[in-house]
């Protein structure tokens, strides 16, 4: 009986060993079978780049986009190392952190999306208002109850519970936390001064969530939670979000027209440099923070094949792929700043060749 | 008097043993809970869809786990190659060269490796496999996992060749066959269950670690394309998975425990039946 | 009882009949027979040759943290990658409250458990609670942090901690909201998953304990507690605190089950209900974004400390187990 068994756990193992051995022999197809191409970056766009990945993997079948949603912190770190063949962020590069990537590094804005203030609070599902003064003294830690005085006078028609405000935010580097962070800084000295801005600060108070998808679903875990997510999180798991009082003095509901009219309003600014902060747009309509996400390719590109189907697939989000965009309540590129992105793409080389046949 | 202090041992006695039950069945509890938990939840989670599809984009429902069950195979198939020879040829060492200053400092790193976390292995498995290459890649992550397999199969199979008596040693020296024939040919195969069960029981091991993984075969929403890309691993996936908002993905993440535990019981119990009736190495 | 009886200690090993082989066969020049005890040997020493490297590259990359810190690096407890200054102090705390109150909770859990299995139960009930007992063991940290975030930290923040606050709020251990997930959390995980570890070395301790002793101490007329008290603990004692420090080893370094708990705040707090942040977390969950390669340094400095914290524990738990076993009987895990 026990030989019986022994050969049992034989055939186990080799039927493991013949796996690794397909696979270490299909090694050397790689090249000829399809293509991998491996990015990695912000969670901000990841609903909607998934849907293109999957997409476009029918457009050209040749081949498959890996993308990873580990945070813009990520995807900025490991394309300076070149372990990935693409990176995504949604915090634009300084001039002085470009000049420290090993070559010339393009932002290629593929969307705008919100960020949006969810909340979970048992009993109140929509219109919860909130100003920028009373966000950043939440985030501070200053107003510490649901039932404070002072989001109870900006929400007169709701009853918020007596339950303490439990504040989520990143524990990962985030170009969401980028976004929402050059918002508070603009709008509060305190902020400013006390806390800064960045993909990684030293929050005052709250709870770490590894990603938007980590804070999401803190919130949605947490009774009294609040939390700061790109509007699809939000949307895909039923979160509310909060009205906000933008620059314009009206309170304005993160939705898809916000947000494109919060680009529609920076436009003479994108088009000097698309790098540019877009939080705290002034327009009627504008929700106050928003931000656009970009893909961060290489200029000169080392292979040629990747090369040229990164080049393809980017081309085609900029047109085709914006058609999946507001499905998922992320904002399309204006037609003016697709021009200029087109002439970015076109930039994309190998050994000085563009790799983008003429279109 | 004497009857009263009798009569209080006793009660202590009484007392202690019913504490030490409890204890014990205290700390059976969180397992049967775990357990229920995972039955229960993963039961209705799992389908055919679960084993045969590939995941779907973000916030749609559906799709399936195959290409991270695929993933967690291979790289415990790959992390034989680096775990078993230094495992099963250095517990050979071992046990019949390894009774001597080395010895003992080749047994004393393997108790230390064996208690390390396996982050710290995966930094190592990131600084030595992945920057070089340039690449996530499954054999970095194979790597990692080869290193946290030695100290089990090392161990393993050092008791078990010690355990074969010096007389089969003796009889075939007397018989003229050369000491590494002896070793080789004659121990060695009659320690073999005993070592089988160590490799099985490294790879139980193996298979459900997460924290070396998330930064060396780092993730692949499609089928791998060979070793040197990105992999999808299942106790990677459970991780991302959980910590998302989305129900669906909630629900395969339970479905994706069920069938993590479900492949290393059954290593483990195959690891009973290989040994029955004979002597089980310590874990 | 193996063979390594007859093998002696580290400071007067003893012959076996393949030392005696070998050493005639080196006269003889048995090259085959070399050559064979040669490559055992490089392959063995692979094990070391790992460590030394794993330490060396990790001592090499963390060199940038390690000299723009110093040792303030260890007392430090601002974490600001934007500002670029680094200190490992919240996470020392978070890694050494969280294990030791793991310990707190599963010592006697543990101990109790092995001795009722051990001296008291029936062999019919040992074999199964055993068995159930060594397939906790086996569950991945991945699993038992899923099980936390839905089931464990649900309960703790509806249940538990609301109770737990009302009892013994005016203790600084128990205020602060209830947030569900945060130390605790990580505490009670942290005790179920180092529990079957220690339980499973303290019963080899306890099997090793001659049986001479327990019958002298009955053969004098103790209960069977009193026995067990006097006889076998005692002897065992430095057995049993190995298998303790063993579980102190296993509770710094889990990783995956207190990420997904423990709430992921750098920050020093009193209260158990609070989040915190341990060593292997934070290395989780920023080490593939680290900003700068200064950030990434100071993440390697914290595993170089990690690797240094648990090679010194294992240390001190192998010697104390060893001093009980016997050298060569290595004690399970």
């Amino acid at each position: 009986m026990s030989r019986v068994c022994q050969w049992m756990v034989v055939g186990a193992l080799s039927t493991i060993a013949l796996t690794a051995l397909e696979s270490l022999s299909s090694m050397s197809r790689e090249i000829s079978a399809q293509m991998l191409i491996n990015g990695a970056g912000a969670s901000f766009p990841n609903p909607l780049y998934s849907k293109w990945f999957s997409e476009y993997a029918k457009v050209d079948p040749s081949a498959r986009f890996n993308y990873q949603s580990i945070g813009s912190g990520g995807g900025i770190r490991q394309i300076k190392a070149g372990i990935v063949d693409f990176g995504a962020s949604d915090a634009a590069l300084s001039d002085g952190e470009l000049k420290q990537m090993p070559r010339e590094l393009l932002h290629i804005p593929t969307v705008a999306g919100a960020v949006v203030i969810t909340y979970n609070l048992p009993g109140v599902q929509r219109g919860l208002k909130l100003t920028p003064d009373v966000l950043v003294q939440i985030y501070l830690g200053q107003v510490t109850k649901w039932n404070d005085p002072k989001i109870a006078s900006l929400n007169p028609n709701i009853s918020l519970p007596d339950q303490q405000i439990i504040v989520v935010h990143r524990s990962d580097g985030s170009g969401t936390t980028n976004i929402f962070t050059t918002y508070l800084s603009r709008i509060s000295k305190t902020w400013a001064t006390q806390v800064g801005k960045g993909t990684s600060v030293n929050w005052p108070v709250g709870l770490g969530g590894k990603g938007n998808e980590g804070v999401a679903g803190q919130v949605k875990q947490i009774p009294g939670a609040i939390g700061y997510v790109e509007l699809a999180y939000a949307d895909q798991n039923k979160l509310p979000s909060a009205i906000l009082k933008n620059q314009a003095g009206r309170f304005v509901e993160p939705t898809l027209e916000a947000t494109s009219a919060t680009v529609a309003g920076a436009i003479t600014e994108l088009l000097k440099d698309m790098r540019v902060p877009i939080v705290n747009s002034p327009g009627e309509r504008a929700y106050p923070i928003a931000g656009l996400t970009y893909l961060l390719a290489y200029k000169e590109q080392d292979d040629q094949k990747k090369g040229a189907a990164l080049a393809k697939f980017l081309w085609w989000a900029i047109h085709d792929g914006q058609k999946y965009a507001p499905g998922l309540l992320y904002a399309p590129l204006p037609p003016q700043l697709v021009k200029v992105v087109e002439a970015k793409i076109k930039q994309i080389t190998f050994q000085g060749k563009p790799v983008l046949a003429a279109h | 008097m004497t009857f009263d202090r009798y009569l209080r041992r006793k009660a202590i006695n009484l007392l202690v043993s019913t504490l030490a039950f409890l204890c014990a069945a205290i700390t059976i509890v969180p397992l049967l809970m775990i357990l229920g938990h995972l039955l229960s939840q993963g039961a209705k989670a799992v389908n055919l869809d679960f084993f045969t599809q590939l995941p779907k984009p973000v916030g749609e429902v559906g799709g399936g786990m195959a290409n991270a069950i695929v993933g967690t195979l291979i790289l415990i198939g790959l992390a034989c190659l680096v775990g078993l020879p230094i495992g099963i040829i250095g517990g050979i060492y071992l046990a019949e060269f390894g009774n001597n200053r080395t010895g003992w400092l080749v047994r004393f790193m393997s108790d230390v490796l064996n208690g390390t976390p396996s982050i710290v292995i995966g930094i190592f498995a990131y600084t030595v496999v992945v920057l070089p290459m340039r690449r996530f890649s499954a054999l970095a992550g194979a790597f990692a996992l080869g290193i946290i397999m030695i100290p089990t199969v090392i161990r393993a199979t050092e008791e078990l060749i010690k355990l074969v008596p010096i007389s089969v040693r003796e009889a075939g020296l007397a018989l003229g066959i050369p000491l590494w024939k002896v070793i080789l040919r004659i121990v060695v195969p009659s320690a073999k269950a005993g070592i089988v069960t160590g490799v099985l029981l490294a790879l139980a091991r193996i298979a459900g670690e997460t924290a070396p993984l998330l930064f060396t075969a780092f993730g692949n929403r499609f089928w791998h394309q060979g070793l040197g890309q990105p992999i999808a691993s299942l106790p990677v996936q459970i991780f991302t998975y959980a910590i998302s908002p989305f129900e669906d993905w909630h629900r395969q993440a339970w479905a994706g425990a069920l069938v993590l535990i479900a492949m290393i019981l059954i290593l483990n119990i195959l690891t009973r039946i290989v040994t029955r009736g004979q002597y089980r190495p310590m874990k | 009882m193996t063979n390594s009886d007859q093998r002696g200690n580290f400071l007067e090993p003893e012959a076996s009949p393949t030392d005696f082989v070998l050493t005639q066969s080196a006269k003889g020049a048995n090259l085959a027979d070399r050559l064979f005890r040669g490559t055992t040997l490089c392959f063995a020493f692979g094990v070391v040759a790992i460590m030394a490297l794993m330490a060396g590259m990790m001592v090499r990359s963390a060199i940038p943290a390690i000299t723009t810190f110093g040792w303030p690096f260890l007392f430090t407890s601002t974490w600001d990658p934007v500002a670029e200054q680094f200190g490992a102090l919240p996470f020392v705390y978070g890694t050494v409250v969280s294990s030791l109150l793991a310990l707190l909770i599963a010592v006697p859990l543990s101990l109790g458990g092995a001795i009722f299995l051990v001296e008291l139960a029936p062999s019919w009930l040992a074999q199964p609670l055993g068995f159930l007992i060594e397939l906790l063991a086996s569950i991945p940290s991945v699993v038992y942090g899923l099980w936390g975030i839905f089931v464990l930290a649900p309960w703790l923040r509806t249940t538990v901690q609301p109770i737990l606050g009302a009892l013994f709020g005016f203790l600084p251990f128990f205020q602060g909201p209830a947030y569900g997930v945060g130390m605790l959390a990580a505490g009670i995980i942290l005790a179920i998953m180092v529990a079957p570890l220690i339980s499973g070395v303290s019963r080899e301790v306890l099997m090793a304990v001659p049986n001479s002793q327990r019958e002298a101490a009955l053969a004098l007329g103790a209960t069977r507690w009193e026995a067990i008290r006097i006889a076998v603990l005692s002897y065992g004692r430095s057995g049993i605190i190995g298998a303790i420090i063993l579980g102190l080893g296993r509770a710094l370094g889990e990783t995956m089950a207190v990420t997904m708990v423990i709430g992921n705040r750098p920050e020093i707090a009193a209260s158990l209900f609070a989040p915190g942040y341990t060593m292997a977390s934070v290395i989780a969950n920023e080490f593939t974004e680290a900003t700068s390669d200064f950030h990434l340094a100071a993440l390697i400095e914290i595993g170089l400390l990690l690797f240094g914290v648990t090679i010194i524990v294992n240390t001190l738990a192998r010697l104390l187990l060893w001093s009980v076993a016997g050298n060569g009987a290595t004690a399970r895990e």
